[in-house]
């Protein structure tokens, strides 16, 4: 039966303009690879090792970053030390940190003249090379170690306090309690965690660039960009862009069905008050493996910050160009994404945000690339579809975060606002924007820096003259200009972080009601 | 006359029907067990749902398919009476200029009357966060009296105050209705409510939404539904 209850449906024109052009730029690149993709174009050998690759390390990063994660979650939660609270933000960092920064900054720990190396040669062992498949499962263990302790973190501090202290009433041994208590928590949390980065992973693309490549250590998404790029087989890349396509959708379906929560979740901050662990031994573990942790996640940045300062005097005009170009694409990219995401902010909406998700840069990149080709020079497009491309990626975090609270502020003021008869402008600019600020300072904040520090289709569509700031470092670091690419890193990491900043902070100034 | 004509509306398992008359100006509660449709009673008339079946009427003129904006009605909800990001005056603007545009001289006027009116003199500056319970209920009231619509539909507003507050506003609710001339519909859990205040009961419940009785008389000799409601 049809529900006859009069509700608000303010802006359902513009949902369905939103939701069209959001179809439109998906569905449509995505068409242009299959309707190229079908017969041309070859697989060699190289692809379908390209695949495996992509697969194995996924695999592996996933698996190492939940595995890693379990006993620093653990000890996060159940143990009270000045700055927890700053430790556990910066788990929220990575996903704010643009790849290409984090990358020099692992470089300078674990590649041929860093830290690692160092320590390695004064101790007379051998040394080890970051470049290769380790190398690249380091870089996502770095990413998404963070992301996995937030999860299981949720998971632990969600347990009732009084199970816990039901256990202790009961003297049951460490063992005992976590198989009673954490293990059942575990099994039910850490298989969507480990889908979630798996699928990550299975993106990746500036990370393999940057320290994979080689026929040994390929994904496809960098086999696209290999086959657009020096190849101009763009048979081949709509190929492997279908290929990317079905991992892609295969693995997010069944990270939806696992579903692991969005790891944004408030609250991380409380500490469960536990009866358990108070051993010498059990303190010094928890005590170990989240110095570990803080460690391997806070090295590398700070040597960003280190070997940078000195390299913000070696950048060139070419960097500040660069620089210049990010920001206006970060900007415009926000706009659009929050334009977007303000009427999809529904549930029909966020399941039309997800095609972003699902879809990766390059594909739709490869997409976009071939529709305009006819056209225009896709080169000289650059930094248009590199805007679209980074809102369409960014919607679905963006619609994570606004539509709870949208559906909220509908629920709470919709029959009042009926009651009163507001006009469409009256609804936006009294209620719906100014209820909706802290959200949306937040979901702004992260398009942003998400859009600052993207390095995907960029790389595959500029021309030697056309730059963003995370293009130019890895320019520089193919140019072996160490100095420069630190200095340039560094500014990205202000610009991204500073980005996010400014934006949320925007939203938190003055938004109590 | 507001005339309920063989309304019909069903939603899941859960059905109302409703055939009856209510006179201008006359105060009515509207009581019954809870989830039995009191809410939807009301919901019916100020227009935030619509019958399958049935006609809605107010002095002849029917009303079954405009938006509550255009209903004769002014509600006032169980919580969220009020937009707690916007100070008074903006709240109560609101009732005057829906398109939320800057208020006339004359409209600004009206606005500090009708705080005075419930006695919130030199509030309008003030965001409902900094009122009491009490004071937001006032509030949400001078906006009644701003859109000066010809019913009054109260949802419970005041189910979070104390006995004695809420008996205040009920007072106030009383002469405000007075002075508009308003017919008042209360639904309530609380019988006592609707003896103090109502002259006439609609009792709502197995899926009907019976004609008005006299308080009075009701009370007197409750039927069948009403002593099981009440328990005796």
């Amino acid at each position: 039966m049809a529900s006859r209850a009069v509700t608000l449906s303010r802006g359902s024109a513009a949902a369905l303009l939103a939701g069209l052009a959001v179809a439109a730029l998906t569905l449509g690149p995505v068409a242009a690879v299959l309707v190229r993709a079908g017969g041309w174009g070859d697989l060699g050998p190289g692809d379908w090792q390209a695949l495996r690759f992509t697969l194995l390390q996924a695999l592996a990063s996933a698996g190492a970053s939940v595995a890693l994660a379990v006993p620093v979650a653990r000890a996060l939660s159940r143990r009270r030390f000045r700055g927890r609270g700053a430790l556990v933000a910066l788990m929220g960092a990575p996903f704010i940190l643009p790849v290409i920064v984090a990358v020099l900054g692992l470089i300078a720990v674990f590649g041929q003249n860093g830290l690692a190396n160092a320590a390695l040669r004064w101790l007379g062992l051998p040394e080890m090379t970051i470049y290769g498949i380790h190398g690249v499962i380091l870089a996502h263990v770095f990413f998404n170690l963070p992301l996995a302790v937030r999860l299981l973190l949720q998971g632990w501090l969600a347990i009732p306090a009084e199970r816990f202290r039901l256990a202790a009433s009961l003297g049951l041994s460490p063992w005992a309690m976590f198989r009673v208590l954490e293990a059942p928590m575990l099994l039910r949390i850490a298989p969507g965690a480990f889908a979630v980065i798996f699928v990550i992973c299975l993106s990746s693309f500036a990370v393999a660039l940057t320290l994979g490549g080689g026929p040994r250590a390929t994904t496809v998404e960098l086999a696209i960009y290999q086959a657009v790029r020096f190849d101009f087989d763009l048979g081949r890349a709509a190929l492997l862009s279908v290929i990317q396509l079905a991992l892609a959708l295969a693995a997010g379906l069944v990270a939806l069905r696992l579903g692991a929560g969005s790891g944004f979740g408030a609250g991380l901050d409380r500490v469960a008050r536990r009866w358990d662990g108070q051993g010498r031994l059990a303190r010094l573990a928890d005590g170990l493996w989240i110095a570990l942790a803080a460690v391997f996640l806070l090295t590398p940045l700070a040597m960003v910050a280190l070997r940078g300062l000195p390299g913000l005097a070696a950048m060139g005009p070419g960097t500040w160009e660069a620089a210049l170009n990010s920001v206006t694409v970060a900007l415009i990219s926000t706009a659009l994404c929050i334009a977007w995401a303000l009427p999809l902010a529904t549930r029909r909406g966020e399941l039309v945000g997800l095609a972003g998700i699902a879809l990766s840069p390059l594909v739709l990149g490869t997409g976009l690339f071939l529709i305009v080709r006819p056209v225009v020079n896709p080169f000289a497009l650059a930094l248009p579809v590199t805007m679209v491309v980074n809102a369409l990626v960014a919607l679905p975090f963006a619609l994570r975060i606004l539509r709870p609270e949208a559906e909220a502020v509908r629920a709470d003021y919709g029959r009042l606002a009926l009651a009163l008869g507001l006009t469409r402008m009256a609804w936006l600019r009294l209620v719906f924007l100014p209820r909706l600020r802290r959200p949306l300072g937040f979901a702004a904040g992260l398009t942003a820096a998400l859009s600052m520090g993207d390095l995907g289709v960029i790389a595959l569509f500029a021309d030697p003259d056309r730059a963003t700031l995370p293009l130019q470092v890895y320019r520089l670091m193919g140019s072996y200009q160490m100095h420069a690419a630190a200095g340039a890193a560094l500014l990205l990491l202000l610009l991204s972080f500073g980005a996010f900043w400014i934006f949320d902070r925007g939203g938190r100034v003055n938004a109590d009601a | 006359m507001l005339t309920l004509e063989g309304i019909r509306y069903g939603d899941g398992a859960f059905s109302l029907a409703a055939d009856l008359s209510l006179s201008p100006g006359a105060r009515v509660a509207v009581i019954g067990p809870s989830g039995a449709g009191k809410s939807t009673l009301l919901d019916l008339i100020a227009g935030f749902r619509r019958p399958d079946a049935g006609r809605v009427l107010w002095q002849g003129q029917e009303i079954t398919a405009a938006p509550p904006d255009r209903r004769p009605v002014a509600m006032l909800f169980q919580e969220n009476n009020l937009f707690p990001h916007l100070e008074l005056w903006r709240n109560l603007g609101l009732a005057l200029r829906p398109d939320g545009g800057r208020l006339r001289e004359g409209e600004r006027q009206e606005v500090e009357r009708a705080l005075d009116r419930v006695g919130l003199q030199g509030y309008a500056a003030r965001k409902p966060g900094a009122l009491s319970g009490g004071q937001q209920s006032r509030a949400a009231l001078a906006r009644v009296l701003l859109q000066a619509r010809p019913i009054i539909a109260l949802d419970e507003p005041f189910a979070a105050l104390g006995p004695a507050l809420k008996e205040e506003m009920l007072d106030l609710v009383r002469s405000v209705a007075g002075e508009l001339g308003a017919l008042v519909l209360m639904v309530s859990h609380d019988p006592e409510d609707a003896t103090r205040f109502a002259d006439e009961v609609v009792l709502v419940a197995d899926g009907v939404a019976a004609a008005p009785v006299a308080t009075a008389r009701l009370f007197d000799d409750p039927p069948e539904a009403l002593r099981r409601y009440l328990g005796r």
